[in-house]
This record gives C-alpha cells, structure tokens and sequence, in this order.
C-alpha cells in the first residue's frame, strides 16, 4: 500500500466515515476526532496487515471504537452521564427523510440556514471533503486560527442549537436543498474565479466542489437541479486547462484552444444535459449547464449557436429575474442578434443544435455572480480583471 | 426535547387600534396551537422600555436607575420559551410567531442541564 493508495482511501472514505460516526454518537467533535484516529490507525496497520476486505467497515468499527473509548475517558473525567448514555443506546435509523445515506444528514446539518454562509462552506470542506482546517483558510486566504475559529464556533452551534442531524422533510427538501447546491457551487467558483493570491486558479477547489457534486449527484439522482449543478461544474471545469494563458492572464472564451478542453468531462456533461432535458423540469443550474453545452458543443467559437444561448439566458432571467443580474438579460447583450423570444424555451431548446446561429461578437456573454462569496470584505482587492461566476470562461 | 427562547423584538411601533386587534388575535391564535401541540411552556408581553429600572448590586451599595439597561431603538417586546424537538421545529414556531405578531422573532436554545 502506497502513500497514493492512503491518500485515496482518506479522500474516498473521510467524509463517509465522519458523516457514520456522527450520527452513532450524535456529536460532530467525536464523530472527526475518531474518524482521524481511526486513520491513523488505518495508515499504521494496513501497509503490514493488508487492506481489510470492507475497508469501510474496518474504519467505521475502528472510529467507533476509538469514540467509545474517548466518551468513557470523558465520563470519567467530567462525569458526562449523556455522553455515556451512547455507549448503551443504539440509535435506531430514523425513518424521516427520503434517503438513508449517512452523507446526506451531514451536508444539510452542515449546510442549514441557521449558520453563516462562510461557516457552512468551511464545515463542508472539512466535515465532507475532509480538507484540513489549514488547507481551508490557505484557501480562503484567512488565517488559520480564524478558519480554526470559524469552525469551532459553527460546531458549537449545531451542538448548543440542537441543528438537527437529518435529511429535511421532503416539503421542506427544495429550499434546504437551494442551499447546499448554493454551498457547492460557491466552493467551486472560489476556485475557478480565484479572487486573490498567485494562482488564478485554486484547483483543490474546483475538485472538492466536483467530487461534492457528484456525491450528491449519487444521492439525490433524482433531483434535476443536483444533475444542472454537476452538469454545470463538468463543463466549466472541462476548460479549465485553457483559460488561462502562459502569463496567467484570462483568455476569454471565443479565444481558447478549444483542444485543450476535456473530452471525457465536456461528454459526461453533455449526457447529464441531455438528462436534464428529457426531464424538463428546469432550474437554474441546468441552464446554465444548458449555456455552457452550447458552448462546449461548437467546434470553434464560430460555430457557437448564439440564438440558443440567448433563449437560454433569456429563460434564466425570467426564472430567476434578480440573482443572476439584470445586466445579464441577452436581448440588451450587443452580440445578440437573435429576436427575443417569449415562448416556453426549454422546451423549445434544440441543443445539440440542428442549425447553427448568428456569427458572436468578440466578448462572451456578460453575467454576474449570484452567490454571495465568503470572507470578501477582508480580502485583498483583486489584482487581474474578474469575470463574473456565470459567464463562461 | 430542547426548550427554546423566542424573543419578540420591537422597534418603534405605530399600529392603528384595528391593526393591533388583527395582531392580538393572530397571536391569540398562536398561543392556542402552541399549548394545542404541546410546545407551550411560558410566555408573555411586557410593558415598554420606559417602565424598566435597572438595578446594579454588584456594588457595596445597590444602584437604581430608571430606564432599561441599554438604550437601544429595539428592545424585548416580549417572549415565548417553547419546547421543541430540535432547532428546526424551533424555527418554524418562530416563523409562525413572528408572523403573529408582526415583528422578527429571535430563537435562542436554553442551556441543557
């Protein structure tokens, strides 16, 4: 077994295994402190003795192990009789919420309305994506004691609170559901628009926020706005190689070597889109996934089927007239030839196009961004020209 | 169950006789499902800030001054303390109550024994 090998089993199972023990022991500072006991231990045992044939199992029996031992210790110490009281008390699965996936209460847990957006979006980097607190705040640019702080303060709540551990109800589930995906694609633009540092790109983040996208996208495969979001980051994420150029300046998008993007996400993309449409049930996120097929369909910048994208922004705009900016409505965008249109678009959307549109002007769409971003104010001004979240670059 | 404090916070209120009925009875009506539901424990109204006395015994000789402690233009209007099954049954009483009675309504868990 490898350091890579360590490495992926830790990507793959920590958020899993931390989401496992809290719900066994109902307290998120056990359910972390065990879960890194248990691989550490993992690390210690499994280069002699093997991998165990479930190593989930191995991790979860091992953590909960180490989290029994930690209470008993506790107990002892500070006579925390309640705390005690899970040693004996099995919790049974609650039956309210539509999934069973331990995964699934911690990110609502993580993500609920009650704590602060910076907050949410750094306990689901570290809880889920198991990112250290100093990785965080490196990529937050805030000082770890701060991010340290910020976590503590959002675990506490939960704890004093009493946030539930739970998937919402399902009448509930839709505007829980805004916020997590909100959750995500904030950590993903954070990483694709770096707003300060060297690096215009902070790449960890595009790929946490990728693999968080496609665990929900796995548990929740029936949600058409978790595949929009997936869809959406794919596709984005697929040009990542070629927005940049050799001085770290933007390259904007009728400008990039288009063979520099990703095949296999630019068609993982595409399929999800094509999901979305058979679905017809559209949201936000799969239009603009839907803007950004359009885009990545077009051999070259020529080709794009601008009359599509603008029945797609237009139909964006009037579902969601405030957050994605006035300034964004395509019939006042100069390179927008095509007559605006009032009809149902979605489901007169023909992407893949059939014929192609009018030529583009130089620019790419104009947008900006809906999602408030964390940590802004204390920030550095920014040192390159922004591009806003929802124009594709 | 997690008991609750919901706290009514008042500015300056201008209400018309007829629009403080409609609240009285919205919150009438409230209190009602509360106790209905089991999430009733206390509750009440208080009398403006201008009725509060300030009382300082942390001194050898105890202070009193007239007025409330801090002179905000929001003050406590008054309170529920609900019993709830978790932060989120808890919010969605305050947004009901806070609908009631026309005004934001802050929720803060009591410390656990």
């Amino acid at each position: 077994m490898t350091v890579a090998d360590l490495a992926t089993v830790y990507r793959d199972e920590y958020g899993r295994l931390v989401a496992s023990l809290a719900r066994r022991f109902g307290d998120l500072d056990i359910a972390e402190e065990s879960a890194s006991e248990a691989l550490l231990a993992a690390v210690q045992r499994w280069p002699t003795d093997g991998v165990p044939p479930n190593p989930g199992g191995w991790l979860f029996t091992t953590g909960a192990r180490k989290a029994i031992d930690r209470i008993r210790r506790e107990s002892q110490r500070e006579s925390k009789h309640r705390a005690a009281m899970t040693l004996v008390d099995d919790t049974p699965p609650e039956p309210n919420g539509p999934v069973e996936d331990d995964r699934l209460r911690l990110i609502f847990t993580c993500c609920h309305p009650a704590l602060a957006l910076p907050s949410r979006v750094a306990l689901t980097l570290r809880l889920l994506g198991g990112l250290t607190v100093a990785d965080i705040a490196r990529a937050f640019l805030v000082p770890e004691t701060t991010m340290a702080q910020r976590i503590t303060r959002a675990k506490a709540k939960i704890k004093q609170a009493h946030i539930p551990y739970r998937v919402p109800a399902p009448e509930d589930l839709p505007p829980r559901l805004e916020a997590v995906l909100a959750v995500v694609y904030l950590v993903f633009n954070e990483g694709y628009l770096a707003g300060a540092g060297d690096d215009p790109v902070r790449a960890e983040l595009c790929d946490e926020a990728v693999r968080l996208g496609r665990t929900l996208r796995s548990l929740l495969p029936d949600e058409p706005e978790v595949a929009g979001l997936l869809a959406l980051l794919l596709l984005s994420d697929a040009r990542r190689r070629s927005r940049f150029d050799e001085n770290g300046e933007l390259v904007p998008l009728p400008e990039q070597d288009r063979g520099g993007w990703d095949r296999t996400l630019v068609a993982e993309g595409h399929a999800i889109v094509r999901e979305c449409l058979a679905r017809n049930r559209p949201g936000p996120y799969q239009l603009m996934a839907a803007v950004n097929a359009v885009h990545t369909d077009a051999p070259a910048a020529a080709d794009t089927d601008w009359g599509q994208i603008v029945r797609l922004y237009d139909r964006l705009y009037r579902l969601t007239p405030t957050p994605w900016s006035p300034s964004t409505e395509p019939s006042r965008s100069p390179r927008s030839t095509a007559p605006r249109s009032r009809c149902p678009l979605w489901r007169v959307c023909r992407w893949p196009a059939t014929t192609r549109g009018t030529r583009p002007a130089r620019s790419c769409c104009a947008g900006s961004a809906g999602v408030p971003r964390p940590g802004r104010s204390t920030r550095p001004p920014s040192r390159r020209p922004r591009t806003p979240a929802n124009a594709p670059t | 169950m997690t008991q609750y404090m919901l706290s009514v916070i008042h500015g300056e209120l201008n209400y018309s006789d007829e629009e403080m009925q409609r609240i009285v009875a919205a919150v009438d009506e409230f209190n009602a499902t509360l106790r209905s539901q089991g999430n009733w424990v206390f509750a009440g109204g208080l009398e403006p800030p201008t009725s509060a006395t300030t009382v300082d015994g942390t001194r050898a000789e105890v202070v009193i001054t007239d007025g409330p402690f801090a002179e905000t233009k929001e003050h406590l209007g008054g309170f529920w303390v609900i019993e709830a099954e978790d932060l989120d049954a808890a919010l969605k009483i305050a947004a009901a109550g806070s609908k009631a009675c026309a005004v934001p309504v802050e929720v803060r868990p009591f410390q656990s024994a």
